[in-house]
């Protein structure tokens, strides 16, 4: 194994996962994957399998392109990662389809469009055909988890205000010691434009704006406190 | 970039191409049968709502025959027998709602009653098109019991338009097609009464 590439002599797994989970979430950092983020954050429980679904596509094919970095040449590298994924994302198919079927019949339609969700693509070309296979696999599993945990999030307020319900459905992904995390708001039908994709995207922006200002807030602080160690 | 002969690239994506074919065909071993097993018992269970299993002792999911559905193409009709005697028929009829087609199949009786309708696939707005999904809405069940001698064809609408059937606030379309279509299925089974409940119509 070439782990020495001059790229990065050390790997900070740290960074790895700050990056994934938070500055450079796929979601609210990079902006890319909008169209399965908006198609299945209709409820919860939807966002999180389809979440749970790409974070074993981003880890696999972090884990296939960093092992086989050297036999693919520059040239045909696009191909070839486009060929990886589809691949993976075939087999999860229909893995979902033989052993959690009932999650398969809700996501079915979105499943084989994780081979269209440019987050991995990018995350291949960009990390994982430069770096070692074990850095690659963190940071497939830290874009994966960030981008879950974004689909999570924008689904809680998606199916609280559209619907006027909590992971509903949940069990069918869970099993069914989960029914109990399945809420509905009594009196409550929810308003239609929140379970629709523009409210999806207003919700977004909203979300996005939040997180602004609290990484503005983050910073002021930092900079009070280095402030305060120099003075 | 490096420049490499084009016919080195193309022997390279040729493995890749097969390694992943290979793989694939793994993958489809493992999960055929399971996938198989999988969506005979979503038949089962979608034939078992609208015909109750206490009105016949055959295996509906094999008691199936083909013949022109209500929809002017071939469709799998469903049989279920008591003791050998038809005594109701499933079958799928396709309506046009909202956002397109929406898949229906309903359970109809020897007398003409239906005994169940439900709503199979369908792209039909979130929130307002989709409470004809049982799980969604009590709506569907209005069908069960319903007959052209109970309701004259003319009554077979939506309120809006004299019939006897409830439309959703805001989304008119989607019951009226549903309306339209398990109509057009008792229609259908009312032309074809003989065929469908002929004995032994589904041991082919």
């Amino acid at each position: 194994m070439t782990d020495d590439t001059p790229l990065k002599p050390v790997i900070d797994y740290r960074a790895i996962a700050r990056d994934g989970l938070w500055t450079n979430n796929v979601v609210f950092g990079q902006l890319l994957a909008l169209c399965p983020l908006l198609a299945v954050t209709g409820t919860a429980s939807n966002g999180l399998g389809m979440g749970l679904a790409t974070t074993v596509v981003l880890v696999t094919s972090g884990l296939s392109v960093a092992a086989l970095r050297m036999f693919i040449p520059a040239d045909v590298r696009i191909p070839v990662f486009v060929l990886v994924i589809a691949t993976l994302v075939t087999i999860v198919d229909m893995a979902m389809n033989a052993w959690v079927h009932e999650l398969h019949k809700v996501l079915g339609l979105f499943i084989p469009l994780i081979v269209t969700n440019c987050a991995i693509l990018g995350r291949a070309e960009i990390f994982a055909s430069k770096q070692p296979i074990g850095a690659s696999a963190l940071d497939g599993l830290m874009m994966g988890l960030g981008f879950t945990a974004a689909l999570v999030v924008l689904g809680v307020v998606r199916e609280i205000l559209g619907a006027g319900t909590l992971f509903a459905g949940a069990a069918l992904l869970l099993g069914n010691a989960f029914k109990v995390i399945e809420i509905n708001i009594p009196a409550f039908d929810g308003v239609l434009l929140f379970a629709l994709p523009p409210g999806g995207f207003v919700m977004l922006g909203f979300l996005l704006a939040g997180k602004r200002v609290l990484d503005e807030k983050l910073s002021e602080r930092k900079e009070r406190d280095t402030a305060l160690a120099t003075a | 970039m490096s420049g490499q002969s084009p016919l080195k690239l193309a022997v390279i994506l040729t493995v890749f191409t097969t390694v992943s074919a290979s793989f694939l065909v793994v993958a489809d071993m493992a999960t055929g049968s399971h996938i198989a097993l999988r969506r005979a018992e979503d038949l089962k269970a979608s034939l078992s709502q609208v015909i109750p299993d206490r009105l016949h002792d055959n295996d509906l999911s094999q008691n199936v025959f083909a013949m022109d559905g209500p929809d002017g193409v071939p469709a799998k009709i469903y049989q279920a027998s008591m003791a050998g005697e038809p005594v109701a028929v499933a079958l799928p009829v396709t309506g046009q709602g909202y956002a397109g087609a929406i898949d229906i199949i309903m359970g109809v009786d020897v007398s003409g009653t239906v005994l169940g309708v439900r709503v199979l696939a369908h792209a039909e707005t979130p929130g307002l098109g989709d409470k004809i999904e049982a799980g969604k809405s009590d709506w569907i069940l209005a069908f069960s019991q319903k007959s052209f001698a109970s309701l004259v064809p003319g009554q077979w609408r939506v309120k809006k338009d004299g019939g006897v059937f409830d439309q959703f606030s805001g989304a008119t379309i989607t019951p009226r097609a549903v309306v339209n279509a398990v109509k057009r299925g008792l229609e259908f089974v009312h032309a074809h009464h003989d065929a469908l409940f002929a004995k032994g119509a589904a041991h082919d």
